[in-house]
């Protein structure tokens, strides 16, 4: 009986601790957090804390299922779930649902999903698996293979349009190929011919793109349009102070100065409630789980899991660096969530993966020393 | 061994830019935590600044308007509360076809239109303009049920002035109006205009202009915590508005109504002053208009026909009105002439019916002539030819250096606005309205108050208020007394007298006594028949055209608005006189016809308390019995229907 009962724990306990410590110390630090300020911030919506809870329970159990899974199947699904990727995307270019003005979401009957946001992962896992096939055979040609791959979901999302998920997955993309030893001449070369480009890329935004980099450079200029968001996201940051204005105290927050104060901004909740100590500590938080993200990458089993524990860990990064940068003014206004602290169903699930996907690389590791 | 080689290689490299990434993170980072010390504790104080304005919102809180009483405690003018359909244009969605529906709802007139389209002009983009005034309660209820389908439309109880007697002494009460462009530039240039947050209305003339500061009170302020949308949250502080200050006027309204009753539809100004203060009694324009329109706007077609009509019912007369005294002057040259030397008691003249001066021979209106008339004679009789000569002898300037003390063609300081000079003429003047010098010739009928002299009738009842007070200057004025709206202690405006003309008491008593003798054996002896009061007067002509040397006058023979005008001086009782008078009825003809029976029935009505047989005591406005005055409305704030909406 004993025996059996202890075989049983052994069984599972493989698939119970799959988790990283340090990781997963500092998601449960931004969890809390993300209570805290949701329930603030969401005091006048009705059930929205109780969603946020929700999503955060199958983000936790979407990283639970991918911390599970074998590292040698994640890299055979690549090429599956890249090709699965660009098919949604031509979908909801013939067949998406317009939603304020852009295509970006494919009904499915049961569900509506939004598959741009799918290619965050998928880029990095298509690009990670076509360096490790080519590896120690690397030659500039294969630079130019991935940028390929990387162009192609870029420009269909592009078109939709949707320029901040557009810019992430490009990001997502290049991380893998800086990570995989993209030359520094061309890096430089790049660098140089994306400048050059800017004129180009101004050239095909669509006006409200252009409006909110103008908006970012002087939101002044429209005070009670579109630089409403930043003027008033700013001041709330601004007159939170060092110490803060107190949990649910914040008046920007609660008398309605702050759009989209559960999502996109909800940075400003917890900035004027918290003051420059709460910033801190949340920055400390993201830092933690990026460096312990890149250990991870530093210690992957071999190249595929290398590069995609690198590029996630950078996404997520450019996710809190893109989201806060914008809500204190100095970024334009692009629709990125804060990683687990907005509310959002799909963000969520994205980062549920990315974090499972981290944990899988780490317990492969750790598998391979034992 | 190469491959090992490479993939050790490709881990080093690896490895080396997750160190140059994570060197990224770190700088990005410490971007943010710069913008964070940035924003957060340099420049905390602006923001924390701006979050407080967000957060706070001054509405103001209009003060209620002061009320105006008359002398006895009549009410004059007040506050009524009443129901408004108003329109926000800012909010509305498009206005015309919101006025098309709403027209659906309750009548709306083509007047009401008009007016809401000059007010439209005229106010302050994010005011709401009141399209409809003065709603029934039916209509309230109509409205109130289908509001919702009107953005901007509103419903709301507003305090209206109130002018219970209508047309009777507007142009001494005046009227309030809504704020223009031009009245919020005036305040502006006054640093006046934060006293007018939330206020809508203004004096716009009389008394309701002259006493305006007095009147509005001071705006009080309510400190509300406002959220984005303009949604009050809660009331953080409350700084109650100061209601305006009451107004008793000096003026008996019962007798400016029996006054203005006695004009019947005849044109005309008349002041009536108690001597000793300088109270005005009455002061009466006819025609007159009701300054209720006026309110909360007028429609233009109104508006143009009170403007353009001949009879020019919104000119204040008394005011502004200058009219040659005609013979009304005389008493005041026979004092000239004692005072200066130029005659004395006893100087006599032989009157031929004229004065001749070179060739031109200068009528008296009685062809044949008054005989031998000294000063006392020259009164009663209304001898011309004896002022030609005096004027004559006294020369313009020293008949315009006696006239001036007196208030003759000066502003005499009425606390109203818009007072007229009138004309003293003098060489000087002359010279420098005409370019040109006096001639000798044009001074005889100075002396007869024709030629160039031109008063208003608040100078001549001024200047016999002062002839009955002793030569003592009292300054003329409208409001007796300031009432405290809430411990409602009175405050006399009354000034002492402004100053003394030096008179000898045996020419005083002379003319008065002349004066006296006009309205027994002269030219007033027939509207004054049976006084119980001894009652001084003079009667006056003044003429409106010019008549040809040689030709004669003929009243039926002249255009109705060519008639002389008709004018009557007087004050009475002759001694310790209570009330001086002028008037001038328009084209009425002789001053003994038309003007002088209107004097003799209010002076029988302020002295005795008869009233004419013709006229009812249901006429005159009610005097209040004491329970009533103890009663009387107090100012009160102005309420609001439904949720305030605080300025963004």
């Amino acid at each position: 009986m004993i025996d059996e009962r202890r075989s049983l724990w052994e069984r599972i306990r493989g698939h119970v601790l799959v988790f990283d410590g340090p990781l997963m110390f500092s998601l449960a630090l931004l969890v809390a957090l993300s209570l805290v300020t949701m329930y603030s911030a969401a005091l006048d919506y009705d059930g929205r804390l109780q969603d946020h809870v929700r999503n955060l329970l199958i983000a936790f159990a979407i990283m639970w299922i991918a911390a599970n899974l074998p590292l040698q199947w994640v890299q055979r699904t690549a090429v599956p779930v890249y090709l699965l990727g660009i098919a949604l995307l031509v979908g909801v270019a013939l067949f998406g649902d317009i939603s304020k003005g852009a295509r970006r979401w494919l009904d499915l009957g049961v569900t509506r999903i939004q598959p741009s946001e799918l290619m965050k992962i998928a880029m990095p896992l298509m690009i990670a698996w076509y360096f490790q096939r080519r590896e120690g055979a690397r030659t500039w040609a294969d630079f130019a293979i991935a940028a390929a791959l990387l162009a192609l979901p870029v420009w269909l999302i592009a078109r939709q349009p949707d320029l901040g998920t557009a810019l992430l997955v490009t990001a997502a993309g290049l991380y893998a190929i800086f990570l995989a030893g993209l030359s520094w001449k061309l890096i430089a070369g790049g660098l140089v011919a994306g400048i050059a480009a800017l004129p180009v890329l101004w050239s095909v935004l669509h006006d409200y793109q252009r409006h909110r980099v103008l908006m970012m450079i002087d939101p002044s200029s429209d005070p009670l349009g579109k630089g409403f968001h930043v003027i008033q996201s700013t001041i709330a940051v601004g007159s939170g102070g060092i110490w803060g204005k107190g949990w649910t105290e914040g008046t920007q927050a609660h008398l309605e100065f702050i759009p989209e104060r559960t999502t996109d901004f909800v940075f400003a909740v917890f900035s004027e409630e918290f003051g420059l100590i709460g910033n801190s500590v949340l920055l400390l938080v993201y830092l933690l789980l990026i460096g312990r993200g890149l250990v991870i990458a530093a210690n992957g089993a071999n190249i595929f899991a290398r590069l995609l524990a690198g590029s996630i860990t950078l996404i997520f990064f450019t996710y809190a660096f893109v989201n806060i940068g914008m809500v204190s003014g100095i970024l334009p206004v692009v629709g990125v969530p804060l990683p687990l602290m907005s509310y959002g169903g799909t963000a969520m699930v994205t980062l549920g993966l990315g974090a499972g996907l981290l944990m899988a690389i780490s317990r492969q590791r750790k598998l391979m020393q034992t | 061994m190469v491959e090992v080689r490479d993939t050790e290689r490709d881990l080093y490299q690896l490895r080396l830019r997750l160190v140059i990434a994570m060197t990224l993170v770190l700088v990005c980072f410490g971007v943010l935590v710069a913008r964070f010390v940035y924003l957060q504790v340099y420049r905390y104080d602006d923001f924390h600044a701006q979050a407080e304005d967000n957060r706070i919102a001054l509405v103001p809180a209009p003060p209620g308007r002061g009320l105006i009483f008359d002398r006895n405690g009549v009410l004059l003018a007040e506050n009524v509360s009443a129901y408004t359909l108003e329109i926000a244009p800012k909010r509305a969605a498009r206005l015309e076809e919101t006025i098309a529906a709403l027209s659906g709802i309750v009548e709306i007139t083509a007047r009401d239109r008009q007016r809401f389209r000059r007010l439209l002009e005229d106010s302050r983009s994010t005011d709401s303009v009141p399209l409809k005034v003065r709603l029934t309660d039916e209509e309230v209820a109509r409205l109130a049920v289908q509001r919702f389908r009107f953005p901007g439309v509103e419903i709301r109880a507003r305090l209206f002035r109130n002018y219970p007697l209508g047309e009777t002494a507007a142009h001494v009460i005046g009227h309030i109006g809504r704020i223009s462009q031009e009245d919020k530039r005036r305040l502006e240039e006054q640093e006046r205009l934060s006293a007018y947050a939330g206020s809508t209305h203004i004096g716009k003339v009389g008394v309701e202009l002259s006493y305006e500061s007095l009147l509005h009170g001071q705006v009080g302020a309510e400190e509300v915590e406002v959220s984005a949308g303009g949604r009050i949250v809660r009331t953080l502080s409350r700084q109650p508005p100061v209601p305006g200050a009451n107004l008793v006027l000096s003026i008996d309204v019962r007798l400016q109504k029996l006054a203005e009753e006695l004009y019947g539809d005849r044109r005309g100004a008349l002041v009536a002053i108690e001597p000793t203060t300088g109270d005005v009694l009455a002061h009466v324009s006819r025609p007159s208009f009701d300054p209720n329109l006026f309110v909360d706007g007028i429609d233009s077609q109104t508006w143009q026909s009170l403007n353009e009509d001949p009879d020019k019912p919104l000119l204040n007369r008394p005011l502004r009105g200058a009219y040659p005294p005609g013979s009304t002057y005389k008493p005041f040259m026979a004092l000239a002439a004692l005072t200066t030397g130029a005659r004395t008691p006893q100087d006599t003249i032989s009157d031929p019916g004229y004065f001749q001066l070179g060739n031109h021979r200068f009528r008296d209106s009685k062809p044949s002539g008054h005989g031998t008339v000294d000063l006392r004679k020259s009164i009663v009789v209304s001898s011309d030819t004896y002022y030609y000569k005096v004027a004559y002898d006294m020369g313009v300037d020293r008949i315009h250096d006696f006239m001036k003390p007196w208030g003759f063609g000066q502003l005499t300081g009425i606390d109203l606005e818009h007072e007229s000079a009138g004309i003293l003429p003098s060489t000087q003047w002359k010279l420098k309205r005409f370019k040109q010098k006096w001639y000798p010739g044009e001074t005889p009928s100075i002396g007869i108050g024709q030629g160039y002299n031109a008063f208003t009738m608040l100078q001549l009842a001024h200047a016999t208020a002062t002839l009955a007070n002793d030569g003592i200057v009292m300054k003329p004025h409208v409001v007796q007394s300031i009432e405290d709206p809430v411990t409602h202690a009175r405050k006399r405006t009354v000034p002492k007298e402004s100053y003394r003309i030096p008179l000898r008491r045996e020419y005083l008593d002379l003319v008065r006594g002349a004066m006296a003798d006009v309205n027994r054996f002269g030219t007033g002896r027939i509207a004054f028949a049976n006084t119980e009061y001894v009652a001084a007067g003079k009667t006056g002509t003044a003429q409106v055209i010019g008549i040809k040397q040689g030709e004669r006058y003929d009243a039926r023979r002249i255009a109705e608005r060519h008639r002389d005008h008709s004018l009557f001086m007087a004050f009475a009782p002759l001694e310790n006189p209570k009330i001086a008078i002028a008037l001038v009825v328009e084209n009425g003809g002789f001053g003994a016809q038309a003007a002088a029976p209107i004097a003799r029935k209010l002076f029988d009505y302020h002295l005795l308390g008869k009233l004419p047989k013709d006229v009812s005591e249901d006429l005159l406005p009610r005097l209040l019995d004491e329970a009533e005055l103890r009663d009387v409305p107090e100012s009160v704030e102005p309420e609001q229907v439904g949720e305030p909406e605080a300025p963004r």
